[in-house]
């Protein structure tokens, strides 16, 4: 059973829709992200999830429930809906310390002191605050603040947990650290997760399902292995990870670089459905690369290399385009200027803009 | 050869050092300590029983009383004021939101002794017209409302004094992030409960400092008790020290006791300022949002329309209304008469710029205000950027007494001008303009220092080490990168000094002379003088001049920030 249902659901600022006609089922207990660039919808559709936003159109049921719809005029304010929610700024409040913080929620729904206490002991526990409960916030670091948010959220046992960007004021390593925990929180307390992040890895380490999004329009929903591997369209493939797109020109099956068309192709599987000229794209990774003028593959030669460490970057012009190959340092480097040749393994195909 | 620079016994710095102490010493030092030797010594002696003696005085006391009262319930009422208003533009979907905001401002732009004239004419007990007619209309003997009361003065100030606290309430919560209002509503909080468990703790510094910035200055008010006031016998310190002084025709016995309740009122001030310091470095929450959302606002529904009025009224009760009644008593031929057209004459608006007072009057304000502007800003600016900028020994001295000058009410500094300038040190220009522009000077100099030196700290040291480093000199490098960049600062500097200073009342009315009467001395004077219909047409064109200086203003500085 689905336990959250967003049904054609629009949401438009002075004229500019935000949100456009967006369909969505997230299961119980599962982990679901929305992922797209800023000002995409994300941070929208979250809030009107939460109740901070109307819906200019569409419904929104929990459990069957109908918490927001536009066409009964009927909102359930933000106090009534049992969600938890995490902010990118933390929003935890400086004048309360962090059991008065996380006590708040419970204090207003007249919990009984004793399974109050019990139960903000238990959130503290389980983000390890507990050594610091009697302190005010402005004495902890950002991840600690964003432990205190955390514990707040989930010291209800909500139904859902709404996740804003939480990771994003924090620093790299204490980010991929505060992920497990999120993982760790969700097993002990069963919750949903709705996660909102414009970081592609963060998602796909964290979800069962999850969304990409752009201008306010729905991408693509998958799991995030489908969405690597098979992206709904070219926003989808440059959105997640890195990418290059090669204009290529279409003849019997076959697809030959631009202005190359005398030389090898680069695939005999091309679609035929994409017209004359159309898009090649595929990753830094899946492109093969050895030295020499002569042999299989196409003639390509090195632009500009830089050394990364582990990986060598290279820029490779083929024909006037270029494009851009990651290979382990353990395959040898390749000089600046020195001819090429490429073959490249796994190619999605694209229609021109 | 290699040149070898050496370094002259007193540097440049070190003049400029010594430049500033004898700036502030001269302005405001020697000035308060003759206020505290006058007070606390008599004939060279140290005079406890003397000085507590005059406390004593059923009369001064009275007056001590009255000024605490009136402050404690100025600040109440301001602050409710203030604080509702705040909320209602940060916080609800009230209509016309900016306008509303703009609106709840204008209160600053009225004088507010001109403002308790307006009253005075409308409600007082004896001839106000308000009261009139309410008693025809009700079939009274007696007029309903006495604005000549403890109350009345309270109300009036708070009219004018309310927006200290609007302002500083209304930018903290906009700048508050709303996901600390949002965190607690998914918490499960309706809005009355987060607006007393989040909203209003976390704006409380906001609100508690607005509050006292009210405090200092009812304390310290000499417009709205002298002229609701003085007349039915209810003073306050700065009223009573100006009675004294003047119907004793300036005796010493007088000024010292002005000296005496000056301490008080400089003491007050103290704690008044110290507790607002406390209450800013405990209360520095760190509220303002990182990115900005547009914060949630509460639905007023079928109030929304009643609250609009609600406010529209407000500013028409206490901006409108006596502003227009000042306009039509300035019109009229006879004070007392009723305002119809055969009643009005633009005679006494073109009076007011033939007769000689007033028009000495106008002419005094605007070059004594210019100048003490220009002066004030360019000492101010000299003496912050050795405090901020250089970090020469003994600039603790200064520090101590750049900060003097907040906490002195004018009446204390017209005190301490007349001490100082009245031939104790071989300069008299007692009655003379010049007292009460040392006087302004003395005023506004904490003005200045503020504004300054907050635009110097804008400035980083290494904006300044870049050029140096670049071949400029120490000079070369105030003139082309220190000067332009503190620029706003030091002209905002100039329009906070020259606009308060054309209207001010509270010092002036302690120092002027037969010739030296300024607009606000010459309104209260001729309003004194039971002159209500003159004083009433001076302070309209008074207004209008500070309208007029106001708006330009403030396009000016409009554009000027487009500039930079």
């Amino acid at each position: 059973m689905s336990e959250l249902k967003l049904i054609s659901v629009t949401k438009r600022f002075n004229q500019v829709v935000a949100v456009n006609k967006l369909n969505l089922e997230v299961k119980k207990g599962e982990c679901f992200s929305f992922l797209g660039p800023s000002g995409c919808g994300k941070t929208t559709t979250l809030r009107m999830i939460a109740g901070f936003e109307d819906l200019d159109e569409g419904e929104l049921l929990v459990d069957g429930e109908v918490y927001s719809s536009s066409y009964k005029r009927y909102y359930l304010p933000p106090e009534r809906r049992d969600f938890g929610m995490v902010f990118q700024a933390f929003a935890v409040w400086p004048h309360l310390t962090v059991w008065d913080n996380v006590a708040f929620p419970l204090q207003i729904r007249r919990i009984p002191k004793v399974e109050m206490e019990k139960r903000v002991k238990e959130a503290l526990q389980s983000t390890g605050l507990s050594a610091m409960k009697d302190l005010y916030p402005s004495k902890l670091s950002g991840g600690e603040q964003q432990r205190i948010a955390l514990a707040r959220a989930v010291a209800i046992n909500p139904k859902v947990m709404l996740l804003d960007e939480p990771l994003s004021n924090l620093d790299p390593k204490l980010r991929e650290e505060m992920r497990f925990e999120i993982k760790d929180l969700q097993r002990r307390f069963g919750f949903t997760i709705l996660y909102v992040t414009h970081d592609q890895a963060e998602a796909m380490a964290l979800s069962d399902r999850m969304l990409v999004m752009n201008s306010g329009v729905v991408q693509q929903i998958g799991k995030p292995l489908e969405i690597y591997n098979e992206p709904a369209n070219k926003f989808v493939f440059s959105f997640i990870g890195l990418s290059n797109f090669l204009k290529v020109r279409l003849r019997q099956g076959k697809a030959y670089p631009l202005d190359l068309e005398e030389g090898n192709p680069i695939s005999h599987e091309a679609p035929s459905e994409l017209g004359d000229v159309c898009y090649a794209a595929f990753r830094p990774a899946e492109v093969d690369l050895v030295s020499g003028s002569s042999g299989e593959g196409i003639p390509a030669s090195v632009a500009r290399s830089t050394f990364l460490g582990d990986l060598v970057d290279y820029r490779i012009s083929i024909g006037n385009q270029e494009i851009r190959v990651q290979k382990p340092k353990k395959n040898g480097v390749l000089r600046n200027g020195e001819s090429c040749r490429i073959r490249i393994n796994r190619i999605h195909w694209f229609p021109l803009d | 050869m290699v040149d070898i620079y050496t370094k002259p016994k007193i540097s440049a710095a070190q003049i400029v050092l010594l430049f500033s102490i004898l700036v502030l010493v001269v302005v405001v030092g020697i000035p308060v300590i003759l206020i505290f030797l006058t007070a606390f010594f008599e004939d060279g002696k140290l005079n406890i029983p003397g000085f507590l003696q005059i406390l004593k005085d059923p009369d001064t006391y009275q007056a001590l009383w009255n000024s605490l009262v009136i402050a404690f319930g100025t600040t109440l009422v301001s602050t409710s004021v203030g604080v509702f208003f705040a909320w209602l533009v940060a916080r609800t979907d009230l209509p016309f939101k900016k306008t509303m905001k703009a609106l709840f401002l204008v209160p600053f732009m009225l004088p507010s002794f001109i403002g308790a004239l307006a009253w005075k004419v409308l409600l007082s007990p004896r001839a106000g017209y308000i009261n009139k007619f309410l008693m025809v209309l009700l079939g009274l003997d007696t007029a309903p409302i006495d604005i000549m009361s403890m109350g009345g003065i309270i109300v009036i100030e708070s009219m004018y004094l309310f927006p200290f606290v609007f302002l500083q309430v209304e930018s903290a919560l906009e700048r508050m992030d709303p996901t600390l209002e949002e965190s607690a509503r998914i918490s499960g909080a309706g809005l009355l409960t987060i607006t007393r468990k989040i909203t209003l703790p976390l704006v409380l510094p906001s609100i508690l400092s607005g509050a006292l910035l009210v405090a200092l200055y009812s304390l310290a008010h000499f417009g709205v008790p002298a002229i609701l006031g003085t007349e039915k016998g209810i003073y306050n310190i700065p009223t009573k020290i100006y009675e004294r002084i003047y119907s004793s025709g300036g005796s010493f016995r007088a000024i010292r006791v002005g000296t005496i309740l000056s301490t008080i009122l400089v003491i007050s001030a103290a704690l008044i300022l110290k507790a607002q310091d406390f209450l800013l470095k405990k209360g520095k929450y760190q509220i303002i949002a990182g990115k900005s959302m547009r914060p949630m606002l509460l639905k007023l529904r079928a109030l929304r329309t009643p609250l609009l009025i609600v406010s529209i009224l407000y500013i028409g009760i206490t901006v409108i209304l006596p502003t227009v009644t000042i306009f039509l008593v300035g019109g009229l031929k006879t004070y007392g008469l009723s305002f119809e057209t055969k009643n009005l004459t633009w005679a006494n608006y073109l009076e007011i710029f033939r007769w000689k007072m007033t028009k000495d009057a106008i002419w005094n304000s605007v070059y004594l205000s210019l100048g003490a502007a220009l002066v004030t800003m360019l000492a101010g600016t000299m003496i912050s950027y050795v405090i901020v900028k250089s970090r020469p020994k003994g600039k603790f001295i200064l520090e101590l007494l750049g900060v003097l000058p907040f906490s002195l009410p004018g009446t204390v500094i017209a005190l301490g001008v007349i001490l100082t300038w009245s031939g104790r040190f071989g300069i008299n220009i007692y009655n003379t303009p010049w007292i009460i522009f040392v006087a302004y000077v003395a005023r506004y100099m904490a003005f200045s220092l503020k504004s300054n030196s907050a635009a110097l700290q804008q400035v980083s040291d290494s904006l300044e080490e870049a050029s140096r480093a670049c071949g400029a000199t120490h000079f070369q490098t105030l003139k082309n990168i220190v000067l332009p960049l503190i620029r706003p600062g030091m002209i905002s500097a100039f329009f906070l000094i020259f606009l308060p200073a054309l209207r001010e009342l509270t010092t002036s009315v302690l120092l002027y002379g037969p010739t030296t009467r300024t607009i606000g001395v010459a309104i209260y004077a001729l309003n004194e003088d039971g002159e209500t219909v003159r004083a009433a047409a001076l302070a309209s064109v008074a207004l209008v001049i500070i309208l007029i200086g106001e708006t330009s203003i403030r396009k000016f500085l409009a554009r000027l920030q487009k500039q930079e």
